[in-house]
């Protein structure tokens, strides 16, 4: 399917109609860790939706918030981490009106976890139950959530095992006799088990194999066109994202730097982190690039500088870079009208600066000779 | 090694290696094999008849994915474990790990660097305790000054600058980079000549991994060192790498240089490798692609005899599963242990004729 085309299109057909919008919309969302030392700003007002049926890509490296963001959405994140504002507004096929997650009471939560909002967590090995075989754990999964006869509970369970790609006779197996890959598909099947509308999947495949992942990855596409189910696909793999999102979401240092369509963000890349990134990658296909990488280190999070917290590292900075608000603006010469970037600096055609000011900003690199 | 007669065995590999061209031979693993015996009379043949040199100044990429048998042959060459057959040569001289006195100056050559900085360092003491211990022990300087010196002198070649801010620090001080710093500092604290990098960036963010390599990269021009760089990252060997050797199941399946065998890989094993890393101008491939339905390795099983990779190969037949491919020539200084070449490889093969007519 086309990148762009209508989310609705998607494995809609036969099923309920469902209310206009996204089916869950992320508005000013922070969350803190409140630690003996102070308050660390994991996530900083954060606006994200996510269409019925799209895949979106959250990328971002480690301590950017990327997890913590879809955690303390879905409210499992625990203490020390602390929502400290916003709202998560989901809107399902099945349900009447929409509800605010940051507010349900515990029952309510209790029934909108996995039945409309389900989770793929990055360690199957952790995630997956070593004592119950794997025909146990699904069927756990369905009658927790569903009124259903052991019988169906069990059918349920053998056709997930198709669809993810393992044959039946594995249902009898134990976490410990399946391979990496194996155990993933086991953990996207418990995900998809009672058909939620929302799929938010964290690192999924970064332990397996690259053939592995590509198998999964695709079949992950497959099943999302057919169940129409919508994804929020959370990885450090920039390179990964463009070839499975819709739209891709850039996180660094808590807050939102560029979100475009998988398109915009490879062609006309608006953010120089994101410009950053995608030079970051050594790509095996085409001609061989001249790679650049980001000087510096990630940003500390206690401890984030005023105005843009990618300054220290970034090849454009001004001393005006200090005092922007970070709130998203669209890029007016996107071709995506919903492309819209953190800085007001730097644009699609800025050119590239040139590579001693690119690292101006790194002091390991100013004393190197 | 205690194999004596490891001298009179043939250098390995028929083609020249695309890395010679960078300096002197520095290290020569011969017909490596290792074995782990796992119990009720099965055995693990974790490396099968490896056999590569490294060259000074040059990088020697092995590539491979998880359990190939990859970190295996680090180990072997590091002296962590011992071969079941085959032989080590270091400066055409076999090598011989018999004493602690032999270990030790084994290991002032060879240094081994590792995945995880969080896990390599130790979290109660310092940098400058990681680093002066090496100095003082593969340098026998015991004056205070000049292993500070040296010290001080390590920081500055990986970076850490100034490094009087860095000595003092402890590891949970450190961002991830900087930690693997230290690691590459720790490593050439003995003036190695050979240094074995198993996976130095996968677990680093990907923004800093560039300049990770870029640093391996200067060192190793620098130092002339011999560099053996693990990674089951086939991308990053081929912008890094001058050869690369691609493992399967233990077995070299092809070697050749980065940028042919990366552009036209001649294995059905690396065709399969090369099409399946993720590819940043292919925009939404997956989401248009169909879930192939093959067998990954842990699926099918060991291959009983034959070619390993015949269970998961579209052009395998029966003289396939029966026997194990040797290494056949794709080109001057590529091989591939395939039967099929010219079903697999049509177009590299089809240039090295062209060549040689």
């Amino acid at each position: 399917m086309a990148v762009n085309a209508s989310p609705a299109a998607a494995g809609a057909a036969g099923r309920p109609s469902r209310p206009p919008g996204p089916v869950l919309e992320i508005r000013d969302f922070s969350v803190v860790y409140r630690t003996p030392a102070g308050d660390l700003n994991a996530v900083s007002e954060v606006n994200l939706a996510l269409n019925p049926g799209e895949v979106v890509g959250l990328v971002g490296e480690s301590g950017s918030g990327k997890s913590t963001l879809a955690y303390a959405a879905c409210r499992i994140a625990r203490p020390p981490a602390l929502i400290t504002g916003g709202s998560v507004r989901y809107l399902g096929r099945r349900a009447a009106a929409p509800v605010d997650v940051t507010r349900l009471r515990p029952g309510d939560l209790q029934r909108l976890r996995w039945r409309e909002i389900a989770i793929v967590f990055q360690s199957a090995m952790n995630a997956l139950n070593p004592v119950l075989s794997v025909k146990d754990q699904l069927v756990d999964v369905i009658r927790a959530h569903m009124r259903v006869t052991g019988q169906e509970a069990t059918d349920k369970a053998a056709w997930l095992i198709d669809l993810v790609g393992i044959s039946r006779s594995r249902l009898r197996s134990y976490p410990h006799e399946l391979s990496g890959g194996m155990r993933q598909r086991v953990m996207i099947a418990m995900a998809l088990a009672v058909d939620p509308e929302v799929v938010i999947m964290d690192e999924p495949t970064t332990a397996l194999d690259v053939v592995v992942q590509r198998d999964i990855l695709a079949r992950i596409a497959e099943l999302r066109e057919e169940l129409g189910f919508a994804v929020l696909f959370i990885t450090h793999d920039l390179s990964l994202l463009l070839e499975l999102s819709d739209r891709i979401a850039v996180m660094y240092g808590g807050r939102l730097m560029e979100i475009g369509s998988a398109t915009e963000i490879h062609n006309g890349p608006a953010h120089p982190y994101t410009k950053g990134l995608l030079n970051s990658f050594p790509s095996l296909h085409g001609p061989r690039r001249e790679l650049a990488g980001i000087p510096g280190s990630p940003p500390d999070l206690r401890n984030l500088p005023p105005g843009c917290p990618f300054l220290p590292r970034c090849g454009y900075g001004t001393p005006a870079c200090t005092e922007i608000d970070m709130s998203l603006a669209h890029v007016t010469s996107s071709a995506d009208p919903e492309h819209q970037t953190a800085c007001p600096f730097v644009l699609p055609d800025t050119p590239l600066p040139q590579p001693d000011q690119a690292r101006a900003g790194n002091p390991d690199l100013q004393v190197q000779s | 090694m205690s194999d004596r007669d490891a001298i009179v065995l043939p250098p390995p590999g028929g083609a020249p290696s695309a890395a010679a061209d960078r300096g002197p031979l520095a290290m020569e693993a011969v017909s490596l094999s290792k074995d782990f015996r796992l119990g009720r009379g099965q055995t693990l043949h974790a490396v099968r008849d490896v056999s590569f040199s490294l060259y000074r100044g040059a990088v020697v990429a092995l590539v491979g994915e998880s359990g190939s048998g990859k970190s295996t042959v680090a180990k072997l060459l590091a002296g962590q474990e011992r071969p079941s057959s085959g032989a080590i040569r270091l400066d055409g001289q076999p090598v011989e790990l018999g004493t602690r006195r032999a270990f030790r100056l084994y290991k002032s050559q060879v240094q081994l660097v590792f995945q995880d900085p969080f896990a390599s360092l130790n979290p109660v003491h310092t940098v400058r305790y990681h680093l002066e211990r090496p100095v003082r022990l593969h340098r026998q300087t015991n004056s205070r000054a000049a292993v500070g010196k040296e010290v001080t002198a390590l920081l500055e070649q990986v970076r850490l600058t100034p490094a009087e801010q860095f000595v003092g620090k402890y590891p949970h001080e450190l961002s991830g980079g900087q930690r693997q710093r230290v690691s590459f500092a720790r490593a050439l604290a003995a003036r190695p000549d050979v240094l074995l990098a198993d996976e130095p960036v996968s677990m680093l963010d990907v923004s800093i991994r560039l300049e990770m390599l870029s640093l391996l990269d200067d060192l190793r021009t620098r130092f002339q060192l011999a560099l053996l760089y693990i990674t089951h990252d086939i991308a990053s060997a081929r912008y890094f790498a001058d050869e690369i050797l691609v493992m399967y199941a233990g077995q070299i399946v092809e070697r050749g240089p980065a940028e042919q065998l990366t552009q036209q890989p001649a294995h059905p094993y690396t065709q399969l490798l090369v099409a399946s890393a993720p590819d940043p101008d292919n925009l939404g491939s997956l989401l248009r692609e169909t879930a192939p339905q093959r067998q990954s390795r842990a699926d099918t099983g060991p291959a009983t005899g034959g070619c390993p990779f015949s269970p998961r190969c579209p052009f395998a037949d029966d003289r396939c599963r029966t026997e194990n491919p040797p290494s056949h020539p794709v080109s001057a200084r590529r091989s591939a242990a395939c039967w099929h070449l010219d079903l697999a490889a049509p177009i590299a093969l089809d240039r090295t004729q062209e060549r040689q007519a």
